[in-house]
């Protein structure tokens, strides 16, 4: 058994102050042992390297250290006194040691004054077994206090327990302000500060309370408390976790890995692990805290089947459910041939589970109707990066925003997205990198404490390619192209057509202020910094990717960079960030419809063979059918089968009528989920899912990292996604046998060149590895195209700027564009199920002051908001983080329905829709739309289940 | 024709002149050759037959650069050489 697989509480060693990378060692002796460390390194921290703890309370690793304290003094030769080993550098030849009877007698003393006013409930407090305080009181010898304890203390100070996660009880802080500097440093919220002096002093979120306060409950503060101060709520309700394992956050593309903390079966804290590559002991409020929807009472554990989807549901066993998914989609080809029937994989399941859909689909259902929810996010990203650089994925690593100078965001709102990759960010940005936000709306990075633009450029919603046109534009007109660059790793010819393109009139950021709104001042700015700041660093997300032109703004993206040398090194490149946890993944194992793992077309006769040979079928050389298409077909009357897995299109997808019409026409749509969501109103036969608790396997995130999922409790369902296909394919005919993810693993490994090195045992081995992995690159690739580029050349590509055919005229004057924000994830399913709804409890409409005074809307106000698709009604809110024009969204809330008002129009490329603009009209209302009531109501007859005739599932 | 395929191929011209529009601004025989692409590897078999029997291609009515596409679009039924039987 690996380290990590063991079954005991892991605790990362805590070296006290942060590890420095320095080339330069210095050697010094701590307690008679002589020790080499990286020149910067503290004495605390080299003393820990020795094996040696020194006792500390106001320094944790995490932080810089702030030597408040002293209680880590230790005595160095040649100096006086007692200095403290956090915050005094190890230097060459130093002498230290850190136990004598002086610094024992010290440390004591600091130690009493601690306990004196500390409550000595430590048998009943929710720390007890994890509390720095009672570790130190044990490693001084603390045994008695010389001042008593009749002083003054907080004992009676109230609680605060508005954060639904955790509490701050005031009567138990010693105010090490480890707190506050997580807040700040790791964090970058500074949500917190000490107030008053002296003895006086206590931790303060905000004027009131947590929940009121700028804090985003990462829980970076209460990782940091040594005490019971801060302290998780799940830990005071059920005390300390006895066993832990090492996994991967099932939410967005950050891919941030987690101890689950466990009694039992039974999740007790989801803790950042320190040694997790993406997100190096830092949390989000999802990953942190939101895991409760793994057991909540809504989780469907049982199969069910009905014939119609007006009829109840009808719970099966397994045997029963899947025997009748596999006759009717047998039943379903034998009718309307063999294309009528498809799948749809989820981004949110494990690589090995969408590997084995696809499979399915290819080799049972034998043909290529597979397509993937990434369809609706980022299918531009692939295309258009494997058009311009040959491979279809970013091409950095998180850590690689340390070394930028200049970070570009476009489309993206990682503060909210992206959390823990954000905080990495800003940490950068108080660093002195500059900042420049493309964006239609004021997201908080724009300004938030300690990190300002230099540059907002607030465009119309739809003009991104003009804008980025008007910056290429700049470099090439203004002599910033790097030539040597471009003549050494792209093609030429290529290069030299699309800089005449940019160099048009037309694209000047003067001749296209009228499409984006944006001044040409600031575009010039914005163009000069980014060529000619350093580092220069593209961060972008589905604001780029989710309109007609998403694959030809990822073009435009990639040609910056391409001009400005911007690619191949530490500190620049093109980087996605992905939405959901496995987006990445999920294109990677082959879910399009033309091509099989590892971007390989299906036409391609050579890799065909390959897989022909190893899955022992004929497979089709065609293209199959993205989801729009399956929807189109299924109206026809020609596409009857759908199998769905872990997705609700019903919800996420673009323009819900269209959607739910498509599904109501099919005559077998089987649902495999952990609710019964949206689609499953459409749906004859569901399948209980499995959450990340509950399964093995592999997520690979927004740097290309494939990180281990582990199984902490078993599933509710009785059976992981992936056992449930591969008895769906033997009941289809085609038997799959694999005894474990890991062999799943090991025939995508066999199949795919970029993945021919990875294995659960290397994963286990690294931690984590980045693909590609392969006999060239054994240890994974951090970084992307260093000295040439995957497809050889770089390819530049003219991208004219065409507008969306969506316009606003007199019916329809706004343009609607959507988002998500930090507490929710996509359609919610999960998070709607946690106390995030504390922070966000509705979708609301936000609307320009100016706009909002026109149709005499105020915040609060119920209003419409219509569109050619259709109209939903929700609350407003009067803001001008939107421009006058615009109006935002976000669709975490079923009820709400904002994907009733989004229209099917998509990207030329991928068909990825744009979700990012729709011309709508606001108006004032007082009730709900008639799609609304009409779903209100459908979400009880289309739910129904009949427990009248109970199976019990075998 | 019904409502439904006069919708499909609705919306195949929307595909086929948004694809086109991209590629309009190389010149004309990359740009159709491009295009062509594109939908081969791109659409399925049905949706290039469709495609190919829509009015007004052939002729230039719809789109120059669609019609100088349509001779490398590859039909959908005609080159299945290879077993289609399925499973
Ligand atoms: S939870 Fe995070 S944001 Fe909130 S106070 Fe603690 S560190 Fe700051
Ligand atoms: S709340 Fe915890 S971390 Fe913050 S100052 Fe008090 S004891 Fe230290
Ligand atoms: S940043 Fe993303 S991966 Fe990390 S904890 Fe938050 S939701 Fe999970
Ligand atoms: S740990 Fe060094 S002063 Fe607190």
């Amino acid at each position: 058994m690996s380290r990590i697989e063991a079954s005991h509480l892991i605790t990362e060693i805590d070296y006290g102050t942060p590890i420095r990378m320095s080339e330069e060692q210095v050697s010094l002796t701590i307690d008679g042992v002589a020790v080499s460390v990286p020149m910067g390194a503290s004495v605390m921290a080299a003393a820990m390297m020795a094996g040696t703890k020194i006792p500390k309370l106001c320094a944790t690793d995490s932080l810089e250290p702030f030597g408040s304290c002293r209680l880590c003094l230790v005595e160095i030769e040649g100096r006086k006194g007692t200095p403290a080993s956090c915050t005094t550098p190890a230097e060459q030849g130093m002498v230290v040691r850190t136990q004598t009877d002086r610094l024992a007698n010290l440390r004591k003393g600091v130690m009493e004054l601690y306990i004196s006013d500390h409550p000595l409930d430590c048998l009943t407090c929710a720390a007890n077994g994890d509390c720095e305080l009672q570790d130190m009181a044990g490693a001084v010898g603390l045994r008695d206090v010389r001042y008593g304890f009749d002083g003054e203390n907080h004992f009676a100070d109230a609680k605060d327990a508005s954060n639904p996660y955790f509490t701050y009880d005031p009567a138990k802080c010693i105010v090490c302000n480890r707190c506050v500097r997580a807040c700040e440093e790791v964090q970058g919220t500074f949500a917190l500060t000490i107030i008053g002096r002296g003895f006086e002093s206590r931790v303060a979120a905000g004027a009131t309370d947590f929940l009121s306060s700028d804090c985003v409950s990462c829980g970076a503060c209460v990782q940091a408390c040594p005490t019971a101060t801060l302290v998780e709520n799940s830990i005071i309700a059920r005390g300390q976790p006895d066993h832990s394992k090492v996994t991967t956050c099932a939410y967005c593309g950050v891919g941030c890995s987690f101890k689950a903390e466990l009694q039992g079966d039974r999740v007790v804290r989801m803790v950042p692990y320190k040694d997790g590559a993406a997100n190096e002991g830092h949390s989000c409020v999802k990953g942190r805290f939101a895991w409760g929807y793994a057991t909540h009472k809504d989780r469907m554990t049982k199969p069910m089947i009905r014939k119609k989807i007006t009829d109840p549901w009808r719970e099966a066993s397994w045997d029963e459910a899947i025997a009748h998914a596999a006759s009717e989609f047998r039943r379903i080809q034998a009718t309307y041939g063999r294309e009528s029937v498809g799948a749809i994989t989820s981004s949110r399941c494990t690589n090995e589970e969408v590997f084995v859909i696809q499979k399915l689909v290819r080799a049972a259902f034998g043909n290529n109707n597979v397509d993937t929810c990434a369809r609706v996010c980022h299918s531009p990203t692939g295309y258009g990066l494997k058009t311009t650089f040959g491979t279809s994925a970013g091409t950095q690593d998180f850590k690689s925003v340390d070394k930028a100078d200049v970070i570009v965001v476009i489309g993206a709102n990682p503060t909210d997205g992206h959390p823990v990759f954000a905080s990495r960010m800003k940490r950068r940005l108080r660093q002195g990198a500059k900042l420049i936000v493309i964006d239609p709306r004021r997201i908080d990075l724009v300004k938030s404490p300690h990190v300002e633009a230099a540059h907002h450029l607030q465009l119309s919603p739809g003009a991104n390619v003009a804008l980025l046109n008007a910056l290429a534009h700049v470099i090439v007109t203004e002599g910033l192209v790097n030539e040597s660059f471009v003549r050494a790793r792209c093609d030429m010819a290529e290069f030299e057509s699309w800089a005449r393109f940019v160099a048009l009139d037309r694209n000047s950021p003067e001749a296209s202020e009228r499409h984006t709104g944006v001044p040409a001042a600031d575009v010039r700015a914005a163009a000069r910094l980014y060529a000619t700041g350093g580092n220069g660093a593209i961060y972008y997300g589905l604001g780029v990717t989710e309109h007609s032109q998403g694959s030809t703004t990822v073009m435009a993206i990639a040609n910056l960079a391409m001009a400005t040398g911007a690619i191949g090194r530490e500190g620049v490149g093109v980087n996605p960030l992905r939405g959901q946890n496995n987006v990445q993944g999920s294109c990677d194992m082959g879910s399009f419809p033309h091509e099989f793992s590892g971007y390989r077309h299906v036409s391609d006769d050579a890799t065909r063979d390959v897989f022909e040979r190893m899955w022992g079928k004929k497979l089709d050389d065609e293209p199959g059918l993205r989801i729009p298409n399956m929807l189109d077909e299924a109206v026809a009357g020609r596409f009857m089968g759908l199998y769905v897995q872990g997705e609700d299109i019903a919800q996420s997808d673009p323009n819900t009528q269209h959607v739910t019409a498509g599904l109501a026409a099919m005559e077998c749509v089987v649902i495999q989920d952990l609710f019964l969501n949206e689609t499953a109103k459409y749906a004859h036969v569901f399948l209980p899912g499995a959450s990340f608790l509950e399964k093995d396997g592999t997520f690979t995130n927004a740097e290309r990292r494939i990180n281990r999922v582990r199984q902490v409790m078993a599933p509710l369902g009785g059976k992981a996604e992936w056992q449930a296909t591969v008895e769906l394919s033997r009941a289809l005919g085609y038997p799959m046998r694999y005894a474990h993810p890991s062999e799943i693993m090991d025939e995508i490994a066999a199949l795919t060149p970029s993945f021919a090195g990875v294995s659960y045992d290397r994963i286990d081995a690294m931690g984590s590895v980045q693909w590609p992995c392969n006999e060239a690159a054994p240890e994974g690739t951090p970084l992307m195209h260093i000295d040439r580029f995957v497809r050889g050349k770089g390819q530049f590509m003219i991208t004219e700027y065409v507008p969306t055919d969506e316009r606003t005229g007199p019916r329809f004057p706004l343009i609607l564009t959507t988002g998500r924000i930090l507490s929710q994830y996509n359609v919610g399913a999960q998070t709607r199920r946690t106390a995030n709804i504390a922070w966000h409890d509705e979708d609301v409409l936000e609307i320009h002051p100016f706009d909002a005074e026109n149709r005499g809307v105020r915040t609060g106000d119920l209003v419409s908001l219509a569109s050619r698709a259709g109209d939903v009604s929700l609350r407003a809110e009067v803001t001008d983080r939107v421009q006058p024009g615009v109006v935002y969204t976000t669709f975490h809330h079923a009820a709400t329905g904002a994907n009733v008002v989004t229209t099917d129009n998509s990207d030329w490329a991928t068909n990825c829709p744009e979700y990012k603009v729709t011309a709508v009209e606001v108006r004032r209302t007082n009730h709900f739309s008639k799609w609304q009531e009409q779903n209100a109501e459908e979400d009880v007859t289309l739910r129904r289940i009949d427990r009248s005739e109970l199976q019990v599932a075998k | 024709m019904n409502a439904t395929e006069e919708d499909s191929d609705r919306r195949l011209v929307v595909m086929a002149r948004q694809i086109a529009d991209f590629f309009r601004s190389y010149p004309e025989e990359r740009a159709s050759r491009a295009v062509a692409d594109h939908i081969n590897q791109f659409w399925t078999r049905r949706m290039r037959d469709e495609f190919l029997a829509i009015p007004g291609l052939r002729d230039g009515a719809l789109d120059p650069l669609l019609t100088k596409a349509v001779a490398s679009i590859r039909p959908g039924r005609a080159d299945s050489s290879r077993d289609k039987s399925g499973a």
